[in-house]
């Protein structure tokens, strides 16, 4: 420990000393989730983050980094800490939408640039949205919206839909009905953090649908589809990228083959910034980086090719260089709407195996230059 | 809803129930005889699931590998028993909440620092793997028959244990009067270390089963450490029926209450609100049959009278 503090109070002194040499040091606050069970969330999004750093290699952006816990009122205290105490100038890393809703309006108050490598709530991209906050990664409907339209592209006619009784499981309902143009067998929510899904598997059986789409974030969607497929079922499942990562993917096994789930990134779009952070991701952590990665690093290069144009502190300069976008997104297509969310293609993936590692293949596009359906409700 | 989807569902209440008591038998075992709450017993539980995960990945054998989560989730008990636990006993159960809730952490965080914080991979046995007819055109799966049959030797030889055996006298009796019992010469300090140990392999083998079904990962004990509470405050604090009867009226009521309600709903309103106001009840349900319960049984099914 004592070594790691003194390495630490090196690093600050020598970032100091750099500081004074050049301009003022940009200072970012990473709130994100590193213990209890949602944890490699915010891991893969730290890790993809500290990796574009040390890669641009700017020696004038400090970074601090701590632990939500993912809980909401612990999120609060580190923000208030991060603004007054260690005075940064942007903040990012949060992975959960609730935690998100009560960081961000005050953060943007305080007049902190903020931008999301994960949770874009509706409200923050409609009435709620703010001149100095940004999403780097999607609007939370975007990825069910484009599982709707790709249920109604492979021509289902008859979908059962589930997900749980949270606010980010109705919108994502909301959003698969958005591009759904079938009828449902049956809409039905589960409990948040429910382990057991037999009963609702025996529902779907009996429902006469022809396919099911779920959204079931971590440790439910690998329970559920554990239990689909030990239970016989054999309907084709769609889901959001969320419970096909590269990690969770691996505690699923086979019984994810095949399932088509839909992103806005994989590990296998062909272009030169995708390959290069695969491959420096995979030599500097020794694992393959998850979606949550592909939005760290994105959203660090936004900010590195950002400061590049104004410093933080000519707030209207740097706000213009970040909505310019200019810099070589990991997703090929990237530009921001009027609402700071972004404009992006959404890919349909399927889970095949490469050797005996599970991951994904890009087999179309469910949506392109997809916006987000509360742009209009946005006015700075 | 057809009748064969009504057995299918009560069949999955049972089971689900059964699943339960597995989850619950230690930690009736615990706290009725030990007077002491634990609530790092989800802990032992999770420890049961990753030995299990890390013993089948290395040997393919899932057999190999329940052992094993029965030795970790046991070896681990001994330690916190004999380490933290045993100066607990005379303090309150504030103090025990406290501490037991400080491993919950340190369990949490010392195994994702062994296994990273990835969920890790276990399945069924090829064995089990499939499902089977049964009467009335159920296919049901065997793992899940598997379970049950489980939960039920599981419950038997905890029966037989606590009744017919001597170490079953000691335990009832430890439960009784713990002064008189060791004024009779019973190593009272090593009875109980039987009893945590015995308590924490039950879960550990509880997470390694349930674990195959489910997503073994940190922080995996805690949704169920609630509803292991819930059982054995119905059926009454350190009774092995009462746990038993209290984990199946639980498994059905959850399970039949999430399908019933809101079709129930869609009787009187439109089907999105239907479903939403009858998941919303359905999540309550268990609580409420605990309230009601505690109202006309304060000590649950079979709790002694306080």
């Amino acid at each position: 420990m004592k070594t790691i503090k003194k390495g630490l109070a090196a690093a600050a002194v020598l970032a100091l000393i750099a500081g004074a040499a050049n301009a003022e040091p940009t200072k970012i606050g990473v709130i994100t989730t590193l213990s209890g069970g949602g944890a490699s969330l915010g891991i893969d999004a730290r890790d993809g983050f500290l990796l574009a750093l040390k890669k641009a290699n700017n020696p004038d952006i400090e970074v601090v980094v701590e632990d939500d816990q993912q809980k909401p009122d612990v999120a609060v205290q580190i923000a208030d800490k991060m603004i007054q105490s260690e005075k940064v100038d942007i903040l990012t890393g949060i992975i959960w939408s609730n935690l998100a809703m009560a960081v961000v309006p005050s953060a943007v108050a305080q007049n902190k640039f903020y931008l999301s490598v994960n949770a874009a709530p509706s409200q923050l991209a409609g009435k709620g949205c703010d001149k100095n906050y940004f999403s780097i990664s999607y609007q939370n409907d975007n990825l069910h919206e484009a599982a709707g339209a790709y249920a109604t592209e492979a021509d289902y006619k008859k979908t059962f839909i589930i997900a749980p009784n949270y606010p980010a499981g109705k919108d994502s309902l909301a959003g698969f009905k958005r591009y759904y143009k079938g009828e449902l067998a049956d809409e039905i929510y589960t409990q948040l953090g429910q382990t057991d899904y037999a009963a609702e598997i025996a529902q779907i059986k009996a429902s006469g649908a022809d396919s099911v789409f779920f959204f079931l974030p971590g440790g439910m969607g690998i329970s559920f589809m554990k239990q689909y497929a030990q239970s016989g079922a054999d309907l084709p499942l769609i889901g959001p990228a969320f419970s096909f990562d590269q990690n969770i993917l691996q505690a699923v096994g086979d019984a994810a083959l095949g399932v088509k789930n839909t992103a806005n990134w994989s590990k296998d779009i062909d272009n030169a910034a995708n390959k290069a952070f695969v491959e420096a991701y995979l030599a500097e952590y020794d694992r393959l980086p998850s979606i949550y990665a592909s939005y760290g690093y994105d959203t660090a290069n936004l900010i590195v090719s950002a400061l590049a144009k104004a410093p933080v502190s000519d707030a209207d300069g740097f706000r213009a260089a970040l909505e310019s976008a200019d810099f070589d997104s990991v997703r090929g297509k990237f530009s921001f709407g009027l609402n700071h969310h972004p404009i992006q293609d959404i890919f349909v993936r399927e889970v095949i195996k490469e050797g005996d590692i599970l991951t994904n293949k890009i087999v179309g596009t469910a949506l392109s230059d997809r916006a987000d359906s509360y742009v209009e409700e946005c006015k700075f | 809803m057809t009748a064969t989807l009504f057995f299918e569902q009560l069949l999955n209440g049972l089971q689900f129930g059964v699943m339960l008591f597995l989850m619950s038998a230690g930690l009736t075992l615990v706290f009725g005889v030990m007077g002491l709450i634990n609530l790092a017993h989800g802990s032992l539980y999770m420890i049961g699931a990753f030995a299990c995960a890390a013993v089948v990945a290395v040997t393919g054998s899932f057999i190999l590998g329940l052992v094993a989560s029965f030795i970790a989730a046991a070896i681990a008990g001994v330690l916190i028993e004999a380490l933290v636990l045993r100066r607990l006993y005379q303090s309150g159960h504030l103090d025990q909440v406290i501490v037991t809730f400080a491993l919950i952490l340190v369990f949490s965080e010392g195994t994702r620092y062994l296994f990273g914080s990835t969920p890790l991979y276990l399945d069924i046995p090829d064995a089990l793997a499939g499902t089977v007819a049964l009467p009335l055109g159920i296919e049901y799966p065997l793992f899940r028959l598997a379970i049950i049959a489980a939960g039920l030797v599981v419950a038997a030889g905890l029966f037989f244990a606590v009744n017919r055996t001597r170490l079953g006298i000691r335990i009832r009796a430890g439960e009784a009067d713990r002064e008189m019992i060791s004024a009779l010469g019973v190593d009272i300090s090593r009875l109980y270390m039987v009893v945590f140990a015995l308590g924490a392999a039950l879960a550990g083998f509880a997470g390694a089963l349930v674990g195959a079904i489910q997503s073994v990962q940190v922080g995996m004990g805690e949704p169920v450490l609630i509803l292991a509470f819930v059982v054995i405050v119905i059926g009454g604090i350190g009774s092995i029926g009462g746990a038993l009867i209290a984990a199946i009226l639980v498994g059905i009521t959850d399970t039949m209450g999430r399908i019933l309600l809101p079709q129930a709903f869609a009787l009187i309103t439109d089907a999105a609100s239907a479903n939403a106001i009858g998941s919303a009840l359905a999540s309550m349900l268990i609580y409420i049959l605990m309230a009601l319960v505690l109202v006309f049984r304060p000590s649950g099914f079979f709790g002694q009278r306080v």
